[in-house]
């Protein structure tokens, strides 16, 4: 369990009383999308961070390490979400050592849900978990609140809609895996293209019964193009009040380590 | 009230560039618009280069400063090593998580090279410590949005540690021009491999 410091806390809850705003997280504001096939499962996500109207991060990583066998992909909070997966990384590594057994995804998202009801939402996690384990491939979502759903196909994020309108026009019952990548990054490609909280890349997991493979940057439909020209400002341009250069070799004149011979004459002078 | 980010003022800017960073802050100590210092730095060292950019209430930059370096001291004895910028940019990150329902009220940078590859290494987070990692730049504090502008127009790959200084000094000192609340001078450090290059801008004092 993190062990949550609220020093702080009193302070800050009387600046706020006071009329000042809460500080700004970066929030993935966010397309997280998956599906299960035959034989697999596959979730993807875009790369984009917001705080507020700003762009954070271009290219951020919302596909989270879980398992070797299960992954999970996080909208909301983006600390929360990177946190909260990890925490829960732990203690699923931990106990599938205990226990001698490969970590179950329903356990996982057992734990998830406990963890994030406990904290009534104010851990903004959401997350979609997916994975494969000796009792099957399973694809969750996991709500800050921790309600939870188990579906064939889940969106979740601002771009849920956008994303959700892919899956409800496009998936069919029975999906190879081709098909459900492609699914996946065109209903992260609506997000991109039709929310404004997501955007940039898309990157995908697929999850099967031997193996994992990430696709990160599976699809960069928004590279930026070479400028055409270089802004570089020619040396001497900023005008400078005061230089002072710091060598590693010259380190030595403040600290220096000597070996001490024996034959050294300035011995310590002891009281006999 | 306003909020607790742009009471005290002020900016911090990362860039990578080719076998060496940049990192460089200006130096308004302010309440609200009356400006109290020119001489408040907000870049501090934690190593041979490893570096941190704070900006946000200044009580906190202080604060934050100063539990850093007793966190990399405890750590350098610990381990008898000297910390790694991306060992200490995880450092930053879970100090800040563990604050996560009463945080500081800072906006940290961390620029570095890795000291085994030489590697460049620059991040930034929020208040709670999600860690942004970028290949290019990173910027913080009230001349934010200036400073994003500045950046993303100026930067280029593989600047050397010349280029590197006047781009990082040009885009944050215009930037700050731009921003009542940031300015009064400005600190650069251009880290390579043997050496790092500190150096006090001439800034406008208005």
């Amino acid at each position: 369990m993190p062990g949550f410091d609220f020093s702080n806390y009193n302070r800050n809850a009387a600046l706020h009383a006071r009329g000042v705003p809460l500080p700004k997280a970066t929030s993935t504001g966010t397309t997280i999308v998956g599906c299960i096939y035959e034989g697999g499962v596959v979730i993807a996500a875009d790369t984009r961070a917001t705080s507020g109207p700003i762009v954070a991060d271009k290219n951020c990583e919302k596909l989270h390490y879980i398992a070797s066998n299960i992954w999970c992909a996080g909208a909301g909070t983006a600390a929360d979400t990177e946190f909260t997966t990890a925490l829960i990384s732990s203690q699923l590594e931990l106990h599938a050592l205990s226990t001698g057994r490969k970590a179950r995804v329903v356990t996982c998202m057992t734990m998830l849900k406990q963890h994030l009801f406990r904290y009534q939402g104010h851990i903004g996690a959401y997350l979609v978990v997916a994975g494969v384990d000796p009792t099957g491939t399973h694809l969750f979502t996991v709500h800050a609140h921790g309600s939870t759903d188990k579906l064939p196909y889940v969106t979740m994020g601002s771009g849920s809609l956008a994303a959700m309108s892919v899956f409800e026009t496009q998936w069919k019952a029975s999906l190879t895996r081709d098909e459900a990548v492609k699914l996946c990054a065109d209903a992260i490609e609506a997000g991109i293209w039709n929310d404004l909280g997501s955007g940039s890349n898309v990157d995908v997991a697929v999850i099967t019964a031997d193996k994992t493979t990430l696709m990160r940057n599976y699809i960069k439909p928004n590279e930026r193009t070479q400028k055409l020209r270089s802004y570089a400002f020619p040396k001497g341009t900023t005008a400078v009040l005061n230089e002072k250069i710091i060598r590693k070799a010259d380190l030595g004149n403040f600290v220096s380590v000597h070996e001490l011979t024996e034959e050294n004459d300035d011995k310590m002078e002891v009281d006999t | 009230m306003s909020s607790p980010f742009s009471i005290n003022g002020g900016a911090c800017v990362a860039m990578v560039g080719k076998d060496c960073v940049a990192i460089a802050c200006d130096l308004r100590l302010g309440l609200q618009a009356l400006t109290v210092s020119n001489n408040f730095p907000k870049v501090f060292q934690y190593g041979d280069n490893v570096f941190l950019g704070l900006t946000g209430l200044a009580t906190d930059v202080s604060t934050v400063s100063d539990l850093f370096r007793y966190k990399v001291n405890m750590y350098r004895l610990r381990e008898e090593r000297h910390i790694a910028p991306r060992t200490f940019a995880n450092l930053v990150s879970s100090s800040l998580y563990e604050r996560r329902f009463g945080p500081y009220f800072v906006s940290p940078v961390v620029a570095g090279l890795d000291p085994t590859t030489g590697a460049p290494f620059i991040c930034g987070f929020d208040s709670i410590g999600c860690i942004d990692f970028a290949k290019d730049f990173i910027v913080s504090g009230t001349a934010t949005e200036q400073l994003f502008g500045m950046c993303e127009s100026l930067w280029e790959p593989d600047l050397g540690p010349d280029a590197l200084f006047e781009t990082i000094s040009q885009s944050l000192l215009n930037a700050v021009d731009r921003d009542a609340l940031s300015g009064w001078g400005a600190h650069v450090y251009i880290i390579e491999k043997d050496k790092v290059t500190k150096r006090l801008l001439k800034g406008r004092q208005d």
